[in-house]
C-alpha cells in the first residue's frame, strides 16, 4: 500500500491524532507508554486508557449500531445510572456481598431492566414512529430520575470482591472490563461483518422504506438495535459502578451519551445512517479518552480543559472533512500567495 | 391520524407521570398556608434537592430541629432548579409565612424574587450556599459554612504534620468542580496556609467533580505522571475514596505512602478514616437547623443577627473518627 492510499484511508486522521496525543504525552512524561506488571497485574498509563475507556467503547458500539439505522440514543446515560444503581441496591440487600450468585443475579437483574428499557425505546421508535432523537430524550430525563429513586439520592457502597471484578478487577493480568469489551467486539463485529446484520442494518438506515419493500423486517431490526445499545449501555453502568465501588444515581453515565457520539462520529460513522465502522468508533472512544488522560498528566488548568478538549475536537472532525480538505487546498492552489508562510507544501492531500 | 395522535399523548402523560415520581414532588409548598395570624412562627424553607448524603442530612437536620424549636416548617424541594425554587419562594409569599430560608441552587438571578419578598416584609435567611445579589438588604442572614476556613484548617494540620521535616513535600490536590465556591475557596484557604513555607509544592491540580468516580480516574493518571507524591488533598471525601483505590492499585498504601486530607466528613470518608486510609477530615457539618431555628426567631421578634453565621464546624482525626463514627449521622 502507497502513502497516498494510507492517507486516503478512512480511519487514517483520527489514527493519526491519537498517535500525536500519545506522542504528546510521552514528550511530557517520558515513561508514558511503559507498561510493567505490578501485583500481578499490568500497570501504567496505556492499560489506564483501556480500563477508563472501556465504558465508553461499549456505549458507543451501541450506539454506532442504532446510528447506522439512522436513529440516535440519547438515554444510554440514564442507562448507565440505572444499571449501575440496581446492580448495587440489589448488593446491599445480599446477606453476604461476597457471594457469586448474589452478585450474578444482581448483573442478571440489573442487566435484564436495561434490556426493557432498550426494548421500549425501540418500540417508541418502530412501532409508535416517534423521532428517535424524541423518544430517547423521554428516557434520558425521566431515566435520570429512576436512577435517583432507585438510590434515594444517595451513594450507594458496595463491598462485594465479585462486583469489583467487573470494572476495577483483573482476569489473567489483563482489566477484566477490557475483556468484555473485547468479547462484546467481537461478537457484534462477527453477527454484523460477518453475517448479512449489517448490511441488512445499513439498508435500513440508507432508506427504511426501500428496504421494508425489499423485504427486510426494518422494525424487528430496529427494535433490535435499540435494546442491544442500552444492553451495551447497561454493562457499562455495571463497569462503572463496580470501578468505584458505589453507584452514583446523580452523576453516573452524565453526559457519556455526547461521548459516545462523538466517538462514533470521529469513527467515521454517518450520522445520517447507512454505513458505519466499528473499527473507527473504537479509535474515536479511544482518542477521546486519550485526550481525557492527557490532560490530566499534562497537568492543563481545569479551567481551560474544556476548551482545550473543544480545539481538539474541532480540529479531528476538520481533518477528518473530505470536503474541508478539498476546500483548503483549492484555496492554496488557486491563491497560494495567501496560503500560512510555513505551510508544508507537502502535506497537501488527495481528498 | 387521531389514532396515532392518541397514542403519542399516552406515551406522554405515562411520561410524565414517570417523571413526577421519579425525583418527588414538591408537595408541602402548595398546601394552603395558615402562617402569619396565631403566635407559632411558619417558616418557609427550599432545599436545592436530595443530590447526595450530605444534602439528606441537612435536610433531616432542618426538619428535625423545627420540631423541637416548635416552628411549622413548609418544606418544598427544587430538584436542583432554580425556576422550581423561585415558584417555591413565591408560593411562601402567597402564603404569608413569617420567615423564608433557602439554599440557593445557584449564585445569580434571585434580585426579584427577594425584591417581591422584602415588599411583602418576609426576611429571608440564605442556608449554606450564597447568592451574588449586590443590594445586601435583601437577605438578613446567611448561615454556612466558611469554605477558605476549611481549607486553611487542612492546611494548618499539613504544616504541623510535616513541622520537623525540611524534605520538599509534594502535593497532589483534587478540586472540586471548577468554578463552584468550594472549590475555589478551599483551594484559596489551602494555598493561603502553606505558601508560608517554600517546602510545600503542589504539583498537581486537577478537578474530579466532586465525584468518586473522576477521582479515581485523575487520582490513576497523577501516579504515573509524578512518581514522588506525598500528600493528597481532595476538596471532598467522594473523591478522596476514588483515589484510595486508585492508590491501591498502584501498589501503595493510602494513609502511609501518601497522606490524605479530605473535607466534609460524611460517614463513608468517616469509615476510612478509622481505618487508617484517611489521615485527616476536616467538618463541613450539614447539621445547621439548630442555628438556622435560633436565627428565625431573633429575625422575626425583629432583633439584630450578624449577617454572616458560621456553622459550627470541628476537624476530625483518625483517633476522634474512631470515637465518633457510631453516632455518626450521616
Amino acid at each position: 500500500m502507497n502513502a497516498a492510499a494510507v492517507i486516503r484511508h478512512r480511519l487514517f486522521w483520527p489514527a493519526a491524532v491519537l498517535v500525536l496525543l500519545l506522542a504528546a504525552n510521552v514528550f511530557f512524561t517520558p515513561g508514558f507508554l511503559s507498561v510493567e506488571l505490578k501485583d500481578g497485574h499490568l500497570y501504567g498509563s496505556l492499560i489506564d486508557i483501556a480500563r477508563f475507556g472501556a465504558p465508553l467503547i461499549l456505549v458507543a458500539t451501541g450506539m454506532t449500531l442504532v446510528i447506522a439505522t439512522g436513529g440516535i440514543d440519547l438515554s444510554v446515560g440514564s442507562v448507565v445510572a440505572i444499571s449501575g444503581a440496581l446492580a448495587c441496591l440489589w448488593i446491599t440487600g445480599l446477606d453476604d456481598q461476597q457471594s457469586t450468585a448474589g452478585v450474578l443475579t444482581a448483573v442478571g437483574i440489573a442487566l435484564g431492566l436495561a434490556l426493557f428499557l432498550g426494548l421500549c425505546n425501540g418500540i417508541l421508535v418502530a412501532g409508535i414512529g416517534i423521532q428517535p432523537i424524541i423518544a430517547t430524550l423521554i428516557l434520558m430525563v425521566a431515566g435520570r430520575g429512576l436512577a435517583q429513586l432507585i438510590t434515594d439520592g444517595q451513594i450507594l457502597t458496595v463491598n462485594s470482591a465479585p462486583y469489583k471484578l467487573i470494572g476495577g478487577g483483573y482476569w489473567l493480568t489483563l482489566p477484566f472490563g477490557v475483556l468484555i469489551v473485547a468479547a462484546v467486539l467481537a461478537i457484534t463485529a462477527f453477527l454484523t461483518r460477518r453475517m448479512a446484520l449489517g448490511l441488512l442494518l445499513e439498508s435500513v438506515g440508507g432508506n427504511a422504506t426501500a428496504s421494508r419493500l425489499a423485504g427486510i423486517r426494518s422494525r424487528g431490526l430496529i427494535v433490535t438495535v435499540y435494546a442491544f445499545c442500552a444492553l451495551c449501555a447497561g454493562i457499562a453502568g455495571l463497569m462503572i459502578s463496580s470501578n468505584v465501588s458505589s453507584a452514583d444515581g446523580n452523576n453516573a453515565g452524565l453526559w457519556i451519551e455526547l461521548d459516545a457520539i462523538l466517538a462514533v462520529v470521529i469513527g467515521g460513522t454517518s450520522l445520517a445512517g447507512g454505513r458505519f465502522s466499528l473499527g473507527g468508533t473504537v479509535l474515536g472512544a479511544l482518542v477521546i479518552q486519550t485526550l481525557t488522560t492527557t490532560i490530566y498528566t499534562i497537568g492543563i488548568p481545569p479551567e481551560t480543559t474544556l476548551l482545550f478538549k473543544a480545539l481538539v475536537v474541532v480540529a479531528v472532525c476538520l481533518l477528518q472533512s473530505p470536503a474541508f480538505r478539498e476546500k483548503v487546498l483549492n484555496r492554496r492552489r488557486r491563491r497560494p500567495q495567501s496560503a500560512p508562510a510555513s505551510a508544508d507544501p507537502k502535506v497537501k492531500v488527495p481528498a | 391520524m387521531f389514532k396515532r395522535m392518541s397514542a403519542l399523548l399516552l406515551v406522554g402523560a405515562t411520561v410524565m407521570t414517570m417523571a413526577g415520581c421519579g425525583s418527588g414532588g414538591t408537595t408541602s409548598a402548595s398546601q394552603p398556608g395558615s402562617g402569619g395570624g396565631d403566635d407559632k412562627i411558619t417558616m418557609g424553607f427550599s432545599q436545592v434537592g436530595a443530590e447526595s448524603g450530605w444534602r439528606t442530612a441537612n435536610t433531616k437536620s432542618v426538619q428535625e430541629s423545627a420540631k423541637t424549636a416548635g416552628i411549622e416548617l413548609k418544606f418544598s424541594d427544587a430538584q436542583q432548579k432554580q425556576e422550581n425554587q423561585i415558584k417555591a419562594i413565591r408560593s411562601f409569599i402567597q402564603q404569608k409565612v413569617d420567615v423564608i430560608a433557602f439554599s440557593p441552587v445557584v449564585e445569580s438571578g434571585w434580585d426579584t424574587v427577594l425584591k417581591e419578598a422584602k415588599n411583602a416584609k418576609i426576611p429571608v435567611i440564605l442556608t449554606d450556599r450564597a447568592v451574588d445579589s449586590a443590594d445586601t438588604s435583601l437577605y438578613k442572614t446567611f448561615l454556612g459554612s466558611d469554605f477558605v476556613e476549611e481549607g486553611r484548617k487542612a492546611g494548618k494540620w499539613l504544616v504541623e504534620e510535616y513541622k520537623d521535616s525540611t524534605e520538599t513535600v509534594n502535593i497532589v490536590e483534587l478540586q472540586g468542580t471548577t468554578g463552584s465556591a468550594p472549590a475555589n475557596d478551599r483551594k484559596a484557604g489551602f494555598a493561603e496556609v502553606i505558601g508560608a513555607d517554600a517546602k510545600f509544592k503542589v504539583i498537581a491540580s486537577q478537578t474530579g467533580d466532586f465525584t468518586r468516580a473522576k477521582g479515581k480516574e485523575v487520582m490513576e493518571a497523577f501516579l504515573k505522571s509524578n512518581p514522588d507524591i506525598d500528600v493528597l488533598y481532595a476538596h471532598n471525601d467522594d473523591m478522596g475514596l476514588g483515589a484510595i483505590e486508585a492508590i491501591e492499585g498502584a501498589g501503595k498504601v493510602p494513609g502511609k505512602d501518601i497522606k490524605i486530607i479530605t473535607v466534609d466528613a460524611v460517614k463513608d470518608g468517616m469509615q476510612a478514616l478509622a481505618d487508617g486510609k484517611i489521615n485527616y477530615i476536616v467538618e463541613c457539618s450539614p447539621l445547621l437547623g439548630p442555628q438556622l431555628m435560633d436565627l428565625a426567631k431573633k429575625v422575626v421578634a425583629g432583633e439584630q443577627v450578624p449577617t454572616r453565621v458560621v456553622t459550627e464546624e470541628t476537624t476530625f482525626t483518625q483517633e476522634q473518627a474512631k470515637q465518633a463514627l457510631p453516632t455518626r449521622q450521616y
